[in-house]
């Protein structure tokens, strides 16, 4: 942990700090980066190559119950794409689920160094825990989903405000969460208790409550941001997947007001068009809003062709996708806490909604003006495994590539949206910002995503090659917290990562008034649902903002 | 002595946590909401502390060495039981990654006829907290529920205010196939519980009747393995007409052979209630770690708890890797089982040297190569469980001071001396 390490030579890229492909010295010691590290430290000559802090994804889906039973649902995923034993590095499988050995050396491979599971329901936080604990490599972390949490919808119904703080305060101390993570608000209630419906508009009246999804959206908004947590709501809007679905999600970020907000996956929420009939691309709607609005930041969850798997807590869209694939499904409802649904899914080029969906990604990045509130997902594994990020790099930094790629997609929906007139080339400062720094920034990780004095030593140096897919594809030297991971090419050591949580301060008082509703309604006793600090073996607590 | 309240159990499968226990010293009794399956696991009398080899106390440092002396030249080893905590199989598969070893719980032949449905073609299924707040038709096929699971009715089924319901005591109870052993389905109000009776192997033609009748296909029998059709119609109308049906069954008690078709079978009927009302499968079981066991395979490997490492990665049959299959054919050469929860769970006896990591507290037969006499999670060391839903682990509580190591502990010890 202790030795030090001299990067020299390399051609930088750490906009946090404004370095734009300056060659430029880095020094690392302690598992953090230093001003200087004495002459005889060891030293990568990274002469022709490129160094970058590690990267940072917002949004994945690699570990917990439903992310675990997807890999026992698909064993055919998995026959054609093992990871063998190799030296110290444990045996796996891959697929677009990995096992968790595999997920977190894939990662590593790739450069990134941290990655947030994105939906866990509270009850699901001790498995997730366990399963991120063998995760190996990276830093990691995982939103609570709260959007359709009974207790908390009672307290909001009944307007009582502070307490439904201070609950969503003590469910994120208890779950050992990072973020609060909002999916289909209001939706699991109708799908569950209701026949098989869901809703479709913010101001509906959702059945069983005195409640709108606009009012729990607003709720969570204000929540997050009066406890002062370092991520704002990571809200997957209503009628993901619909024609006609961008003015839900504009809807949803007027809601905000101003306060910070996060939309993930917004590629699938950006179809203009008719419900029921073929969507249309409304990227450049979108894509305006959010320029104008500082507040608002969003992933984008592109679709990569290839093989996904369908994984999300907004059970309807899965219900309505298994008659399109006519393939095996689940349906999983989940103790009153989340709805779930896994499909096996395959994008194609020559289908046109795919092929839609794939140039509206693309849209959304290369129409963002500010690249630091548009950051790369793809929403591992729903829109395609995130092995596909170097490809998706190469189709944003080189015009030909993309264009050559769009030749091969349908071409009714490739003509039908802007992609073949947006000229934009990414550069490499642009790929480090939505890779690297924007994602770290919008997490509130102040220590990551740069390359500055006091930051995390995570830092990955690619061979600066022309192909930029075969460059991202395989990390020369991976470095994360001050350790080898991967040196000359070569693995050199497994290790753990941390596991990132928060915990916003909250009155204890709040727990009487969970207790009975506990005794009432769970099948676990309240006083065995929090997860002790001594369950986390390697955790930073990240700080909330001082209420003010 | 010490009282421990809302003490949580590994052993039922239901995830229970509200026993109240005496701890004294070594002995632990039960003081409230014990069950024919929890209070003799928590009250069993422990054993022997010190490890054996070939019969003869040794140190716990000799009885690793010993193992690891035998797996270490095996040409297949073969990790049997794996019935154990999160860090116990976690160990376990480690030690399998290691020495190339095929790796199969002991319960797969069960969990593998819902395993194979859900591979082949999905489910919809619930958890114990939906039962208990939305449930308003419960459906029980080829189980005897209350032996399974003793407290599944008072806890998830007469609980006093589900969320949704205005009354629980309105709850509707239907078994088809095994009779319940006891009162606890008949509703507190009196209600008494419906039964069409029926031996195991006819369920198979009764459960695709009752899927071919809510389809609204044309049934031309009266009666089919001696129920009525007007029942099983009945049966069919209820579940159409209920809100939040639940169809639970527990596989190890489908013992027929292709049972797997028959839970395939009751998967795709819930699945078709569900284009005019909501139903929902509950599969039971998570008795004695075998959801662990699956659970903690499926995140380290990709696949549940029966497969082979000896290629050098995981690789998932579940037939061919079938532990008494392999042995009966000479196809490992040493065996290591892992019992963490019951001392009557004893090997396969005389086979090829035996290593057992197991409850203390076990009597052997034949006298293993290795015993290792280990503590059970939730009463010796803590830890995690899966429950029968997957959904939920479950905190085990270390309760007494045994000195007992745990499974983690010992596998550990034997692949790190490998």
């Amino acid at each position: 942990m202790s030795s030090a390490i001299r990067i020299k030579n390399g051609k930088v890229y750490d906009p946090l700090n404004g370095i734009d492909g300056e060659i430029k010295e880095i020094c690392v010691q302690d598992g953090k980066i230093v001003d200087s590290v004495p002459d005889d430290s060891p030293c990568i000559d990274a002469h022709g190559m490129v160094v970058l802090p590690g990267g940072v994804d917002i949004h994945c889906h690699i570990a917990g119950h439903k992310v675990n039973l997807a890999r026992k649902f698909m064993p055919e995923n998995k026959r054609h794409d093992v990871s063998p034993r190799v030296n110290e590095l444990r045996s796996g499988t891959g697929g677009s689920v990995p096992s968790t050995f595999t997920t977190g050396y894939r990662y590593a491979t790739l450069g990134y160094t941290t990655a947030m599971e994105a939906a866990v329901p509270p009850l699901g936080a001790r498995h997730t825990i366990e399963e991120l604990h063998d995760t190996p490599v990276i830093d990691k972390g995982f939103y609570i989903l709260l959007a359709n949490n009974v207790c908390l919808n009672q307290l909001l119904e009944k307007g009582r405000m502070e307490e439904f703080r201070e609950a969503v305060a003590w469910w994120l101390n208890a779950a050992k969460g990072y973020g609060v993570k909002l999916v289909n608000p209001g939706g699991d209630e109708p799908w569950k208790g209701h026949k098989n419906s869901n809703v479709h508009d913010l101001d509906e009246q959702i059945r069983g409550f005195d409640l709108t999804p606009r009012k729990i959206i607003k709720a969570l908004i204000d929540a997050t941001n009066d406890l002062g947590l370092p991520h704002p709501a990571h809200i997957h809007c209503n009628n993901l997947g619909h024609s006609g679905n961008y003015t839900t999600t504009i809807e949803t970020m007027k809601t905000a007001e101003g306060r910070r907000v996060h939309i993930t996956h917004i590629q699938f929420h950006s179809y203009g068009g008719e419900v029921g009939k073929n969507p249309t691309s409304k990227a450049k709607e979108i894509s305006d809003f959010i320029n104008n609005n500082p507040n608002v930041s969003a992933d984008v969850g592109q679709v990569m062709f290839g093989e996904a798997t369908i994984m999300t807590g907004d059970a309807p869209l899965t219900w309505q996708l298994r008659n399109m694939t006519n393939k095996k499904w689940i349906n999983a409802d989940t103790e009153c806490e989340s709805g779930c649904g896994i499909l096996p899914f395959s994008y194609q080029e020559h289908i046109y909604t795919h092929a839609l969906q794939w140039a509206i990604g693309l849209e959304l990045f290369l129409m963002a003006k500010d690249p630091w509130r548009m950051v790369l997902s793809t929403d591992h594994p729903n829109g395609g495994s995130f092995m596909n990020y170097p490809k998706l790099i190469r189709l944003l930094m080189d015009k030909q590539f993309r264009k050559e790629q769009a030749a091969l997609a349908n071409q009714k929906a490739i003509n039908s949206t802007s992609l073949l007139d947006l000229e934009r080339e990414m550069s490499m400062y642009e790929i480090a910002i939505i890779s690297r720094a924007a994602p770290a920034k919008l997490l509130g990780l102040t220590h990551k995503g740069h390359l500055g004095v006091g930051g995390d030593a995570d830092i990955t140096i690619y061979d600066d090659q022309e192909d930029k897919e075969a460059m991202f594809n395989a990390a020369r030297y991976v470095i994360k917290s001050g350790k080898f991971f991967i040196k000359d090419y070569e693995f050199c050591s497994d290790f753990q990562g941390r596991i990132l949580h928060v915990e916003p301060e909250y009155d204890h008082a709040i727990t009487q008034k969970l207790r009975p509703f506990f005794e009432d309604y769970y099948t676990i006793q309240f006083d065995n649902y929090p997860i002790a600090d001594s369950y986390i073996h390697d955790g930073e607590v990240v700080p909330t903002k001082s209420l003010s | 002595m010490t009282i421990k309240t809302e003490v949580p159990s590994p052993f039922c499968g239901i995830g229970t946590d509200d026993l109240v226990l005496n701890v004294d010293g070594l002995s632990i009794n039960v003081l409230a909401n014990g069950c024919a399956i929890n209070t003799p696991a928590f009250e069993q009398v422990i054993g022997d502390i010190a490890p054996r080899v070939k019969g003869q106390e040794v140190t716990l440092e000799t009885a690793v060495k010993k193992a690891a002396e035998l797996i270490a030249p095996s040409n297949q080893t073969l990790i049997g039981g794996c019935a154990t905590d999160v860090n116990g199989m976690r160990a376990l598969v480690s030690l399998a990654d290691h020495s190339g070893a095929v790796v199969d719980n002991l319960a797969f032949n069960a969990s593998r006829r819902n395993i194979l449905a859900l591979q082949d073609s999905g489910w919809m299924n619930t958890t114990l907290a939906e039962v208990k707040n939305r449930c308003d038709l419960l459906v029980v096929i080829g189980t005897d529920l209350e032996k399974v699971s003793p407290r599944f009715f008072e806890q998830f089924i007469w609980n006093e205010s589900p969320m949704f319901l205005d009354d629980s005591t309105q709850r509707k109870v239907v078994y088809l196939g095994k009779e319940p052993s006891g009162q606890a389905a008949v509703s507190p109000a009196g209600a008494q519980v419906k039964v069409l009776p029926c031996a195991d192997e006819d369920l198979p033609e009764l459960v695709a009747v009752l899927r071919a009748l809510i389809k609204g296909r044309k049934i031309s029998h009266y009666e089919i393995d001696g129920i009525a059709i007007t029942d099983l119609k009945a049966l069919a109308e209820q579940l159409q007409q209920a809100a939040y049906g639940v169809v639970t069954w527990s596989a190890s008690e489908l013992d027929f052979s292709h049972a797997e078709l028959t839970v395939q079978v009751i998967c795709e009927l819930v699945k078709e209630l569900n284009e005019q009302t909501r139903c929902s499968g509950l599969p039971l079981g998570g008795c004695e770690g075998d959801q662990t066991a699956n659970q903690v395979s499926a995140w380290l490997t990709g696949y549940p708890a029966r497969l082979s490492f000896a290629k050098g990665f995981p690789d998932y049959d579940p037939f061919l890797y079938e532990a008494q299959f392999l042995l009966k054919n000479g196809e490992v050469d040493v065996m290591v089982w892992v019992h963490d929860f019951n001392t009557q769970a004893l090997p396969p006896s005389d086979v090829i040297p035996l290593i057992v990591v197991g409850r203390s507290g076990m009597h052997f037969e034949k006298e293993p190569d290795v015993f290792i006499p280990v503590g059970t999670p939730g009463i010796d060391h803590r830890g995690h469980a899966f429950r029968m839903d997957g959904v939920v682990a479950i905190r085990l509580q270390k309760l007494r001071e045994s000195g007992l190591p745990s499974t983690a502990e010992v596998l550990t010890l034997i692949e790190q001396a490998l």
